[in-house]
C-alpha cells in the first residue's frame, strides 16, 4: 500500500480527484512527521528527565498564559503535548500498520488455502472466520488483552504492550481478508492458467504463490488500505479504554485517555488535539482507501 | 424499375466512426452497401473485428455511444432510418425490426415468465388487450415449433433448453409482425443438432411470411445452408457480396477465397489447411528438427511411431460429480459425466474425442491430464496406471509425459508473468535445461517453433492476439517435453483462418516430433482434417470409434449418422441442384 501511495504523480496519472490528492499528501505527511519524530519532536517525551512536574497543564502557546515553550501546551505530567503526539502517532501508525500485515499475512494465508482447496479445508476456515466475527471487534480486542494481561504479567509494559495490541487487533480483521482472498481464489483457480500450472504438475505452493497470489493482490492491497485505518482508531480505543499502550509511553488514545480526565476542569488541549491528529490521519487514509476500492474494483470502474 | 416492393432493407455507403482518444478516429465499417428483399435471408460474414456485428447494431439502433454515422443511409422498407436518434418516418424498433442475440441464456430476463416477455412489446406497440395478446403469443410458439405452447407461457426462461430458449426469442422478435429480423451469430452458442432446427425455422420464417433476414455470424456452414445472398467482410470494409452459391463457389476477392479454403472440409481429409501469407517457415522448421532430436533422445526408445503398443488406454472410466455439500445429509444424488467409457490411444496418431455439449469429452480430458479423479475405471499410460485403480502418484517424468492445451486463449496464461517465465516455468521445475542461459535458449526455441518471434518472451501476454496466445500455450505444452499432448477444444474460439493456422501448426509438430495427440472437439469438420481414429459421445458414454475414415464415409450409430448429417457445410449450398 506505501508503494501505491508513495507518489503523487502517480494518482494524478490515475486520474485521483483533488480532494484524493489532498487526503494522499495530508496523511503522508502525518506519516513521515511520526516517522521523523525523534529528530523533530522538540522534547523526548519518553526520557523521564526531560519533563517536570511544575510545568503541567501549561495551555498552548497561542492561548492566555500560555508557555513559548510548549506550542500546543503540556499534558498532566509536564510532557510538551506536540512531543507526545508525534511520538503518540508513530505508536499508533506502528501499531496500526503491525496489525494490518499480520491480518494481511495470515487472512491471505487462510484465504489461498480456502479457496484452492475448497471442501472441508474451506468449510473450516471459514467457519472460523464466521465465529470470530460473531463478535464485536473491541469486545474480542479486549477478551485477548485480557487474557494476555491476565497469564503474562510483562503484558503491560512498553515492550510487550504493542505486540499484544497488534495480536488483539488482528485477530478480528484477518477474516476480511481471508474472505476477499477465498472468492478472488476460487475465481482465478477455474481459468485455464491454473490448470496448465496443475498439469505441469508444480506444487499447490507453488502454484499459489507464484500465480495465484500476484492475480488476487490487487484487493488485498485495497483493504489495508482501509483496515489501516480501522485498526489505527481500534487501537486509540483500546488505549482509550486503558488496555492499551501505558502512559509512560502514550500513543494517541492513551493521550485523548489522559485529556479526557481534564475536559471538565477546563484543560481541553491535552484531549482536542491529539483527537484532532487521530481524525485527520483516520479520514485522510480512508479517503484514499475507499477511493482505491473504486478505482481497482472493476464492477465500479466506469467503462471508457 | 421493376420491384413492386421496396427492399426491406438498403443500406448505402453506410460508414460507422468511433472516435478514439488522441481526436483519430476508428473506422469500424466504411462504404458499406447492401440490399435484402423480403423473403431473402442475407448473410454478413466475416471474422471478428470485420466490422458485421457493428452493422447489425447500427440497423437495430443500438450503436454504442461513442460511435457514430459518418456516411451512408439505412433505409428500412423504403423509409429513411436514422440510426443516431434510433427512430424514423414510421419505424420503430422492436415493431418493424425484431432482433435475435447470440446467447439464448442471457436474451431473455430470468425473472418473467414467457409469456410476459412475449406479450410486453406486442401490448405496447400493438396496443393488444390482455387476452389477445396471449392468443397471439400462443400463435407465435406454435409457429415457432415449441411443443405444449400452452403450458410454455406459463414458464420461466431457465425451465426451457437451449435450442427453446432462441425459439422463444424468435417468436419476440416476430411478434409485431417486422418486415426485417435482424439475428447475431443466432446459433454460435447452440448445439449442432439443435442449430439445424434453427436454422430450418429462420429458412421456412423467411419464406412463409416474407420476412427479410439479417444474418451475422462467422460460419460459412451456416451461410450456405440457408442464406441467399451473402456479403463478405474484411476489416470493416466489404470486399464480395453476391448469391451464396457464387461467393461460395467462385470468390473472386483473395481474401474471401483465403477466407473459405480456410474452412475445414468434412467431406474430405486434405494434408494442410490453405491459409494466407507466410507462416513462418525456416527458422521454425529448424527449431522443430531440434525438438525433435530432443525429444527423442528423452524418450528413450525407439521412434515412437513404430510402437504399435497403446501410449494410453483408458479402461471402463467412470466420472461422478456429486452435488450438495460435504456436511452429511446434504449431499445430493451424483451426477454421472462419463459413464463406462473405454478406449485406447496408439503412440504417434491423432485420436479425436468428438460429442455436443455435457456429452464428458472435457471430463475424459481432465482425467487423462490429472486435474480430476476417475470415481471407477483406470487409465493406463504405457501399461503403467496414472489415474484410478492402482494409480501410481503422478510425479516426475509420468507427470511431463501428458501435457493440454486449453480451449480459452485469453485464460491459459497468466497475465502478470512475462511469456519467458511462463515457458521456462515447466523446464525449470523439470530441471530439463542445466543452467538459466540454456533455459532461456530452449524457450527461444519452443517459441520459433510455434512460428513465432524470439522476442515474445521479453513480453506479456495482452501483447499478443488469440491465435499468437494459443501458439504460445502449445509452446509451453511442448516446454515439459511431453510425449502426449491433450488438446481440449484448442480452435473453437478463434477465427476460422486462425483455426486453420493452429491446426496447421499442430500437424506439424505431431510430424516433426511425433507426438501423440487427444484431441477433445465439438467441431466435426476440425476432427475429421485432423484425427487418424475417432470416438464419439453422448451422455458420457462412447457410442463409436472407428478410423477417421471409416466413420466419416460410414457411420454405423446412427447417432453419429444424424451428427453428420446435421453438421452445415460448404458442400450443400442452398439453391444449388442437388449432387447425386
Amino acid at each position: 500500500m506505501k508503494t501505491l501511495a508513495s507518489t503523487p504523480g502517480l494518482f494524478l496519472r490515475l486520474g485521483a480527484p483533488i480532494s484524493v490528492i489532498v487526503a494522499a499528501i495530508l496523511a503522508l505527511l502525518m506519516v513521515a512527521c511520526a516517522l521523523l519524530a525523534s529528530l523533530i519532536a522538540p522534547y523526548d517525551p519518553t526520557d523521564l528527565a526531560s519533563f517536570e512536574l511544575i510545568n503541567a497543564e501549561l495551555p498552548p502557546a497561542f492561548a492566555t498564559d500560555g508557555d513559548p515553550r510548549f506550542l500546543l501546551g503540556t499534558d498532566n505530567q509536564g510532557r510538551d503535548l506536540l512531543s507526545a503526539m508525534l511520538y503518540g502517532a508513530r505508536v499508533s501508525i506502528a501499531i496500526g500498520g503491525g496489525a494490518v500485515l499480520l491480518a494481511a499475512t495470515l487472512g491471505v494465508t487462510l484465504g489461498l488455502l480456502a479457496g484452492y482447496y475448497g471442501g472441508r479445508i474451506d468449510a473450516l476456515i471459514m467457519r472460523i472466520g464466521d465465529v470470530i466475527l460473531s463478535f464485536p471487534t473491541i469486545l474480542l480486542a479486549l477478551l485477548v488483552s485480557g487474557i494476555a494481561r491476565a497469564i503474562f504479567p510483562g503484558a503491560a509494559t512498553a515492550e510487550w504492550a504493542p505486540l499484544i495490541l497488534i495480536c488483539a487487533i488482528a485477530i478480528h480483521e484477518w477474516v476480511q481478508y481471508a474472505r476477499t482472498v477465498r472468492a478472488a481464489t476460487m475465481v482465478e483457480t477455474a481459468k485455464d492458467y491454473v490448470r496448465a500450472a496443475k498439469v505441469i504438475g508444480l506444487p499447490p505452493r507453488r502454484i499459489m504463490l507464484r500465480h495465484i497470489l500476484p492475480n488476487v493482490m490487487s484487493s488485498v492491497l485495497v483493504i489495508s488500505t482501509i483496515n489501516l485505518a480501522a485498526a489505527v482508531l481500534t487501537e486509540a480505543t483500546l488505549s482509550f479504554l486503558g488496555v492499551g499502550m501505558p502512559p509512560t509511553y502514550p500513543s494517541l488514545g492513551t493521550l485523548i485517555r489522559i485529556g479526557n480526565e481534564f475536559v471538565f476542569s477546563g484543560i481541553w488541549w491535552i484531549a482536542l488535539f491529539p483527537a484532532l491528529a487521530l481524525v485527520i490521519l483516520v479520514l485522510a487514509v480512508n479517503i484514499v482507501g475507499d477511493w482505491l476500492r473504486d478505482r481497482f474494483n472493476p464492477k465500479l470502474r466506469v467503462k471508457r | 424499375m421493376t420491384a413492386p416492393t421496396p427492399p426491406v432493407l438498403a443500406i448505402e455507403g453506410l460508414r460507422v466512426d468511433y472516435p478514439l482518444a488522441g481526436g483519430e478516429v476508428f473506422t469500424a465499417v466504411e462504404n458499406a452497401s447492401l440490399v435484402i428483399r423480403p423473403g431473402e435471408i442475407h448473410a454478413l460474414v466475416g471474422e471478428s473485428g470485420a466490422g458485421k456485428t457493428t452493422i447489425g447494431n447500427t440497423v437495430m439502433g443500438l450503436l454504442e455511444k461513442p460511435g457514430r454515422i459518418a456516411a451512408g443511409a439505412i433505409n428500412i422498407d423504403g423509409r429513411r432510418f436514422d440510426a443516431t436518434r434510433g427512430s424514423a418516418a414510421g419505424i420503430v424498433l422492436g415493431r418493424d425490426v425484431g432482433a435475435v442475440f447470440q446467447d439464448p441464456m442471457t436474451s431473455l430476463n430470468p425473472l418473467f415468465t414467457i409469456e410476459s416477455q412475449l406479450t410486453e412489446a406486442m401490448r405496447f406497440h400493438l396496443g393488444l388487450g390482455k387476452a389477445a395478446a396471449r392468443a397471439r403469443a400462443l400463435e407465435l410458439l406454435e409457429s415457432v415449433g415449441i411443443p405444449e405452447p400452452r403450458r410454455r407461457l406459463k414458464a420461466y426462461p431457465h425451465q426451457l433448453s437451449g435450442g427453446q430458449r432462441q425459439r422463444v426469442v424468435i417468436a419476440a422478435a416476430l411478434s409485431c409482425n417486422p418486415r426485417l429480423v435482424v439475428a447475431d451469430e443466432p446459433t454460435t452458442a447452440l448445439d449442432v443438432s439443435v442449430q439445424a432446427q434453427i436454422l430450418k425455422l429462420l429458412r421456412d420464417l423467411a419464406d412463409s411470411r416474407g420476412i427479410g433476414i439479417l444474418l451475422v455470424t462467422h460460419n460459412m456452414g451456416v451461410v450456405a445452408q440457408i442464406a441467399d445472398r451473402v456479403t463478405i467482410m474484411h476489416r470493416g470494409k466489404v470486399v464480395e457480396t453476391g448469391t451464396t452459391e457464387e461467393v461460395l463457389r467462385r470468390p473472386k476477392a483473395a481474401y474471401a477465397r483465403a477466407l473459405i479454403g480456410a474452412v475445414p472440409r468434412i467431406d474430405q481429409r486434405l494434408d494442410r489447411f490453405p491459409v494466407l501469407g507466410d507462416e513462418g517457415k525456416g527458422r521454425a522448421e529448424e527449431a522443430r528438427a531440434e525438438l525433435r532430436a530432443e525429444l527423442r533422445a528423452r524418450a528413450q526408445g525407439p521412434d515412437s511411431r513404430a510402437d504399435p503398443s497403446p501410449i494410453l488406454s483408458v479402461e471402463n472410466l467412470c466420472v461422478d460429480y456429486s452435488a450438495g455439500g460435504w456436511l452429511p445429509g446434504s449431499r445430493g444424488r451424483p451426477f454421472r459425466a462419463v459413464d463406462d467409457v473405454s478406449f485406447s490411444v496408439r503412440s504417434g496418431e491423432v485420436f479425436g474425442l468428438v460429442g455436443e455439449s455435457g456429452c464428458g469429452k472435457t471430463t475424459i480430458a481432465n482425467v487423462v491430464s490429472g486435474l480430476v479423479r476417475p470415481s471407477a475405471g483406470r487409465v493406463l499410460y504405457q501399461g503403467r496406471s496414472i489415474a484410478g485403480d492402482g494409480a501410481t502418484r503422478r510425479v516426475g517424468p509420468l507427470r511431463q509425459a501428458i501435457q493440454m492445451i486449453f480451449q480459452d486463449p485469453y485464460s491459459s496464461l497468466n497475465g502478470r508473468m512475462r511469456i519467458g517465465s511462463i515457458l521456462s516455468e515447466p523446464i525449470l521445475f523439470y530441471r530439463l535445461a542445466d543452467t538459466r542461459a540454456q533455459a532461456e535458449s530452449d524457450v527461444a526455441r519452443l517459441i520459433e517453433a510455434v512460428g513465432l518471434e524470439a522476442e515474445a518472451a521479453q513480453r506479456f501476454p495482452h501483447a499478443f492476439s488469440g491465435g499468437q496466445r494459443q501458439r504460445l500455450s502449445i509452446a509451453r505444452a511442448l516446454g515439459a517435453r511431453p510425449r502426449l499432448i491433450v488438446c481440449d477444444e484448442p480452435t473453437s474460439s478463434l477465427d476460422v483462418s486462425v483455426q486453420a493456422q493452429i491446426l496447421n501448426l499442430l500437424k506439424d509438430l505431431r510430424d516433426a516430433t511425433g507426438l501423440t495427440l487427444l484431441l477433445i472437439s465439438h467441431d466435426l469438420a476440425v476432427v475429421r482434417q485432423m484425427c487418424d481414429r475417432v470416438a464419439v459421445m453422448r451422455q458420457g458414454q462412447l457410442l463409436e470409434q472407428a478410423d477417421s475414415e471409416t466413420l466419416f464415409d460410414r457411420p454405423q450409430h446412427p447417432y453419429t449418422r444424424e451428427l453428420l448429417s446435421l453438421v452445415p457445410t460448404l458442400d450443400r449450398i442452398r439453391g444449388e441442384p442437388k449432387a447425386a
